[in-house]
C-alpha cells in the first residue's frame, strides 16, 4: 500500500439551516495521510477551517466504527462511497487519489430534510418502527428463553434482517427515496421468529401506511439500495414484506 | 487537599440474608396505584440500554415519560456499539454456573471494591433479561437443535455469555428501543431527541427537571417532572482516545455533581486489552476487537525483542503466549485489567511489535487450523471485517495486532440501593452510576447492569420515591428553572465570546495526552500531582483561548464539544485527585508505588475498603470526601489470583 499523501479538493454541500436554499462549496486539501479515516479527513478540514476563521463544516457521525448509522455522507453520488458493505466513518482515504476531487453531500430525500450542512433529520424511520416494528411484550411478561426453540437457520435469517444499522443509505441511493430495503429488514425479522408473529398483520400494515405517510418513494425493483447498504440487508427481504403484505391484505378485516 | 466527611455514607441496602434481600425490599417499599402512575412525569436522560429499557418500561407501568438523547434518534445510543455480550446465570450449558458463582465472580473481578448487596440483585436479575430479550425477537445465537448458545469471557471459567454475533448490544438496544417507541405511539412516551441536558433543575433540595439545548435549533428549553433518571453512559472520552463513540461525555453527570450529586470512584477507569492500536496524530478513536476474541486467539509477542520477521515465520519455539505463561489457569481468557498491564508491560520491555512496537499480536491461527475457516468467520465475521476496513491487513492471514485502549468507566454518581443518588429524585443508571463493577468491569456485565438497572430495578424503586415524597407542582417559569435556564444560557454565551486562537478539539487531546500519559495504566504520585497541576493551566487556558465559531441559534457542533470538553477540563482535575487519594493498586487503578515483586497489583484493604463519594464546592476548590465501607461477608477479599 502506498503511503504517498494526497491533496485533494473538495466539494462540499454548505446550507446554512433548514430554509436556506445551500451551494456547493470548494475546499482544498493537502497533505491527507493515505491511513486516515474519511471521517478523520473532515476533522483535519475542519481544523483548518477553525484556524482561517471559517465556520466548520457539520456533520453527523458518533461510533466511528459502521453500527450506530449516525454517519450519511453522499460522496461522489455514492451513499456511503465507493466501497461495499462500509459506512462513510469506515471508509479511508487509501481508497482515493492524489489529485482527486470529492464531491460530499447529505442525504437527499423529501422525507430527510436537511437541518444544516450535511446533517439530516432521519426521525421519519423512529416513526416507522413506532408503527409496528416492535413484539407487544411488557417488560416482566417473558417467558424462559430456552421455551421456544428456534433452529438455527431461522435465528441467522432473523439476524441478517435484524443487523440493518438504520442509516438511510437505502433511501438516499433510491432514485424514488424509497424506504422499502430499511422497513422490510425489521418486518422480515419479526415474521421468521415465532416471538414476532403474533402481530405480524398489523405490523406490515402499520409500518407501511406509515412510510408511505412519511412522503417515502415507492420502490421500483433497481436494487440501488442493496448495493448502497453498508450492513448488506438483501433485497430478498422486500419480497418477504410484499409476501407479507399480500397475506395480511387478504387476512385483515 | 480533599477533606474527608466524618459520617459515611448510607447506602441504605435492607437487612436480611443476601439472597432475599432484593425480594423482602420490593414487598417493602411503598406503591403508586395504578391510577396514579399516569399523573406522574418521569425525565429519562439516555436511551442507551438503561435509559431506553427504563423509559420503556416506566411508561408500560403507566407513568408519562419524557426521553432525552443527543443523537438524532434513541436507537443510536452508545450501547449499540456493544460487541462481544452479555452474561446471565441460566447455567444452560450445565457447566456449573449458578446465581452465586456470577455474583462471586463480579465481586472478585471488581477487586472487591463493589458492593455485595447491589451485585448480587444484579445476578439473580440476570436471567430475567435474557427471558425478556428473546421475546423481544433478539436473535441471540442459537445451537442447532435451537436453543440458546452460550460463548466464555473473560474472568470466568463457566460459558454464560449470550451473543448475537459481535452484535449484541446493537440487537439489545434495539430490543429496547423498539419497546420504546411503541410507547412512544401510544402517547406514553415523548421522545426528545438531538437534546443535550445542561443543568438539573433543583426545587428544595429535590430533583425536579432539567434545561437542554435543542441541537437542531440551538434553543434551550427547560422540562419539569417528579423525577430525573439519569442515564448518560461513562466519561471514557476524558482520555480523548477511547472506544467510546465520540459523543460520550460526562456533562449531564458532571452538571448534577455540580448541583450537589456525589461522584464516586472517579479514578476506577477499564483499559481495555484488545484494540486497534494508534496509528497516526489525526487519529480520532481507537476501535475495541471485541474479549470474545481472546476465546479463539492467542496473544503473543516473539521471544526476541525487535524481532523482524513476518509473524507466520517466527516458529512456536520463538514465541512468548505471555497471557499463557503467567496466566496458566485463565490463559488467555484474564481479566482486562491483568490482560492490558500483561501486554503494557511486554512492549514496555521492548517487546512490542508493529511500526510504533506499541502492540502485540492477537493470532487466530490455532483457531482456524482446528475448527476451519467458516466457524472463525461464523463467530466473529463483523468483527474481522472491521479490523480489514481499518488496518487493511486481512485477520483470516495475519494476526491482528493490538494495543490497550480506554473502554469503559466503573465510577459514576454516587447511588443508594435503590439507584437514587444523595439528591432526593436524581435517579442514576448503567454505566453513569459507579455501583456494581468496582474496581475492574468483567466482561459482558456492562449490558446486564444497564438492563437490569433499567427492566428491573428503577420500575420498583421510583415508586418508593414518588409515593413517599411531597412534590408539588414547578410551573415552568420556577425560580429554579429561570436560574438554570440562565446558568446554561451564560455558559454558551462565554464560550462563543471568547474569541481566542485554538479549535476545541485540539484542548481536548492536549487533556487526553495528559490523562493518558499520566492517569492511565500506571500511576504515581509525582505524575498525578503534575497531572492536576497540567490540567488547571490547561482549563485556565481554554476560557482565555478558546475559538468556537458560528450561531447560539442553529445547529452547531463546536458549540456541543465546547460545552463538553470545558467539563472533561474540570472532572479530569477530580479522576486525578482521586487517584491520588486511593494509595493501593486495585483493578482497573495501579499505582506503581503499590505492586509486589512480580508486577501484580498490591490492594490495601486495611485503609482502601470505601467507596469514595466526591461533594463539589467549586471548580479548583478541594471537594470533600464521603466514604461509603464496603463489607464482604459473602465473598472473603483474597488476593485476587488468575494464575
Ligand atoms: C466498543 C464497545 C464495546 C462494548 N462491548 C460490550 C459487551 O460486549 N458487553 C458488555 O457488557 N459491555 C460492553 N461495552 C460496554 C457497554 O456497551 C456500555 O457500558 C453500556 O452500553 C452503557 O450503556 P448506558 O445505557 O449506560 O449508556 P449509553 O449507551 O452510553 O447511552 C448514553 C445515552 O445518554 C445520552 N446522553 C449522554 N449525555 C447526554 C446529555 N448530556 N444530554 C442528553 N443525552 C445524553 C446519549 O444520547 C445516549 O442515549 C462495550 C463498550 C464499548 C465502547
Ligand atoms: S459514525 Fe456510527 S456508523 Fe458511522
Amino acid at each position: 500500500m502506498s503511503d504517498e499523501h494526497l491533496n485533494l479538493t473538495l466539494r462540499i454541500w454548505r446550507q446554512d439551516g433548514p430554509e436556506d436554499r445551500g451551494a456547493f462549496r470548494n475546499y482544498q486539501l493537502d497533505n491527507v495521510s493515505p491511513h486516515m479515516s474519511f471521517l478523520e479527513m473532515l476533522d483535519v478540514l475542519n481544523e483548518q477551517l477553525i484556524a482561517s476563521s471559517e465556520e466548520p463544516v457539520e456533520f453527523d457521525h458518533d461510533c466511528r466504527e459502521g453500527i450506530c448509522g449516525m454517519c450519511s455522507l453522499m460522496i461522489n453520488g455514492q451513499a456511503h462511497g465507493p466501497d461495499r458493505a462500509t459506512t462513510t466513518c469506515q471508509l479511508h482515504m487509501r481508497r482515493f487519489n492524489n489529485g482527486d476531487t470529492i464531491s460530499i453531500e447529505p442525504w437527499r430525500a423529501t422525507a430527510f430534510p436537511v437541518v444544516r450542512d450535511l446533517v439530516v433529520d432521519r426521525s421519519a424511520f423512529d416513526r416507522v418502527i413506532g408503527s409496528g416494528g416492535y413484539v407487544s411484550v411488557n417488560t416482566g411478561n417473558a417467558p424462559d428463553g430456552n421455551a421456544i426453540p428456534i433452529p438455527g437457520t431461522t435465528q441467522e435469517v432473523a439476524m441478517d434482517a435484524a443487523a440493518c444499522i438504520g442509516c438511510g443509505a437505502c433511501v438516499a441511493a433510491c432514485k424514488n427515496a424509497s424506504a422499502m430495503l430499511f422497513v422490510s429488514a425489521k418486518v422480515s425479522q419479526m415474521a421468521v421468529l415465532p416471538q414476532g408473529r403474533t402481530e405480524r398483520t398489523e405490523r406490515v400494515l402499520g409500518m407501511v401506511a406509515q412510510m408511505d405517510k412519511e412522503g417515502f418513494g415507492s420502490c421500483t425493483n433497481t436494487s440501488e439500495c442493496e448495493a448502497a447498504c453498508p450492513a448488506e440487508i438483501s433485497v430478498e427481504h422486500i419480497a418477504r414484506l410484499n409476501r407479507e403484505y399480500a397475506r395480511a391484505a387478504l387476512t385483515a378485516r | 487537599m480533599a477533606r474527608v466527611a466524618s459520617e459515611t455514607l448510607k447506602s441504605r441496602v435492607p437487612d436480611g440474608p443476601i439472597e432475599q434481600k432484593w425480594d423482602k425490599h420490593r414487598f417493602n417499599m411503598k406503591l403508586v396505584n395504578p391510577a396514579n402512575k399516569r399523573k406522574f412525569n418521569v425525565i429519562v436522560v439516555g436511551t442507551g440500554l438503561a435509559g431506553g429499557a427504563a423509559a420503556a418500561s416506566l411508561a408500560e407501568l403507566g407513568y408519562h415519560v419524557k426521553s432525552f438523547c443527543f443523537q438524532d434518534s434513541p436507537r443510536r445510543a452508545h450501547s449499540i456499539a456493544a460487541q462481544g455480550g452479555i452474561n446471565a446465570a441460566k447455567n444452560y450449558p450445565n457447566d456449573g454456573d449458578s446465581v452465586w458463582r456470577l455474583f462471586y465472580d463480579t465481586v472478585k473481578g471488581g477487586d472487591y471494591r463493589a458492593r455485595e448487596a447491589n451485585v448480587h440483585r444484579l445476578a439473580q436479575i440476570s436471567n430475567n433479561i435474557i427471558d425478556q430479550c428473546v421475546a423481544q425477537g433478539v436473535p441471540f445465537a442459537r445451537e442447532y437443535g435451537g436453543t440458546l448458545a452460550n460463548r466464555s469471557f473473560g474472568g470466568a471459567q463457566v460459558s454464560r455469555t449470550f451473543y448475537c454475533r459481535g452484535q449484541t448490544g446493537q440487537q439489545l438496544l434495539l430490543g429496547a428501543y423498539q419497546a420504546l417507541m411503541r410507547q412512544s405511539q401510544l402517547g406514553k412516551v415523548d421522545i426528545c431527541a438531538r437534546r443535550e441536558m445542561l443543568e438539573l433543575i433543583v426545587v428544595d433540595g429535590i430533583a425536579r427537571g432539567i434545561v437542554v439545548r435543542n441541537l437542531s435549533t440551538g434553543q434551550l428549553e427547560s422540562h419539569t417532572a417528579d423525577a430525573v433518571v439519569l442515564c448518560t453512559g461513562g466519561y471514557g472520552n476524558v482520555f480523548y482516545l477511547s472506544t467510546n463513540a465520540k459523543g460520550c461525555n460526562v456533562t449531564a453527570a458532571w452538571r448534577c455533581h455540580k448541583e450537589g450529586a456525589y461522584f464516586a470512584n472517579p479514578c476506577f477507569t477499564q483499559i481495555h486489552p484488545t484494540c486497534i492500536p494508534v496509528s497516526g496524530d489525526y487519529q480520532s478513536k481507537l476501535t475495541l476487537m471485541s474479549e470474545s476474541l481472546r476465546n479463539d486467539g492467542r496473544v503473543w509477542v516473539p521471544r526476541n525483542a525487535g524481532d523482524p520477521r513476518h509473524p507466520s515465520e517466527i516458529p512456536e519455539g520463538e514465541r512468548d503466549y505471555f497471557l499463557e505463561r503467567r496466566y496458566p489457569s485463565f490463559g488467555n481468557l484474564v481479566p482486562r485489567d491483568v490482560a492490558s498491564r500483561a501486554s503494557k508491560e511486554r512492549c514496555d520491555a521492548g517487546f512490542g511489535v508493529g511500526d510504533t512496537r506499541l502492540s502485540v499480536y492477537l493470532d487466530f491461527k490455532h483457531a482456524i487450523d482446528r475448527d476451519g475457516e467458516d466457524a472463525v468467520r461464523k463467530k466473529y465475521s463483523n468483527l474481522f471485517h472491521m479490523y480489514h476496513k481499518i488496518t487493511a491487513e486481512n485477520p483470516y492471514e495475519v494476526p491482528m495486532r493490538i494495543y490497550p485502549a480506554v473502554h469503559y468507566t466503573m465510577g459514576g454518581l454516587w447511588v443508594d440501593y435503590n439507584l437514587m443518588s444523595n439528591l432526593p429524585g436524581l435517579f442514576v443508571l448503567g454505566e453513569a452510576n459507579f455501583s456494581d463493577h468496582g474496581a475492574n468491569r468483567l466482561g459482558a456485565s456492562a449490558l446486564m447492569q444497564g438492563l437490569s438497572d433499567g427492566y428491573f430495578v428503577i420500575p420498583y424503586t421510583i415508586g418508593d420515591h414518588l409515593a413517599t415524597s411531597e412534590l408539588p407542582e414547578i410551573p415552568e417559569d420556577h425560580p429554579a428553572c429561570r436560574k438554570a435556564l440562565a446558568s446554561a444560557q451564560n455558559r454558551i454565551d462565554r464560550l462563543m465570546s471568547t474569541g481566542g486562537k485554538r479549535s476545541v478539539d485540539s484542548f481536548h487531546r492536549e487533556l487526553g495526552q495528559i490523562m493518558w500519559d499520566k492517569c492511565g495504566m500506571a500511576r504515581n504520585k509525582a505524575g498525578l500531582e503534575t497531572a492536576i497541576s497540567e490540567i488547571r493551566d490547561l482549563r485556565r487556558e481554554f476560557w482565555a483561548n478558546v475559538r468556537v465559531l458560528g450561531r447560539g441559534s442553529t445547529l452547531n457542533q463546536s458549540i456541543e464539544k465546547a460545552g463538553r470538553v470545558a467539563d472533561f477540563l474540570e472532572f479530569g482535575e477530580l479522576l486525578a485527585m482521586d487517584a491520588l487519594e486511593r494509595e493501593e493498586s486495585c483493578g482497573g487503578h495501579f499505582r506503581e508505588e503499590h505492586q509486589t515483586d512480580d508486577g501484580e497489583a498490591r490492594r490495601n484493604d486495611n485503609e482502601f475498603m470505601h467507596v469514595a463519594a466526591w461533594e463539589f464546592h467549586g471548580v479548583g476548590e478541594d471537594p470533600t470526601m464521603h466514604k461509603e465501607t464496603l463489607n464482604f461477608d459473602h465473598v472473603p477479599p483474597s488476593t485476587r489470583s488468575y494464575k
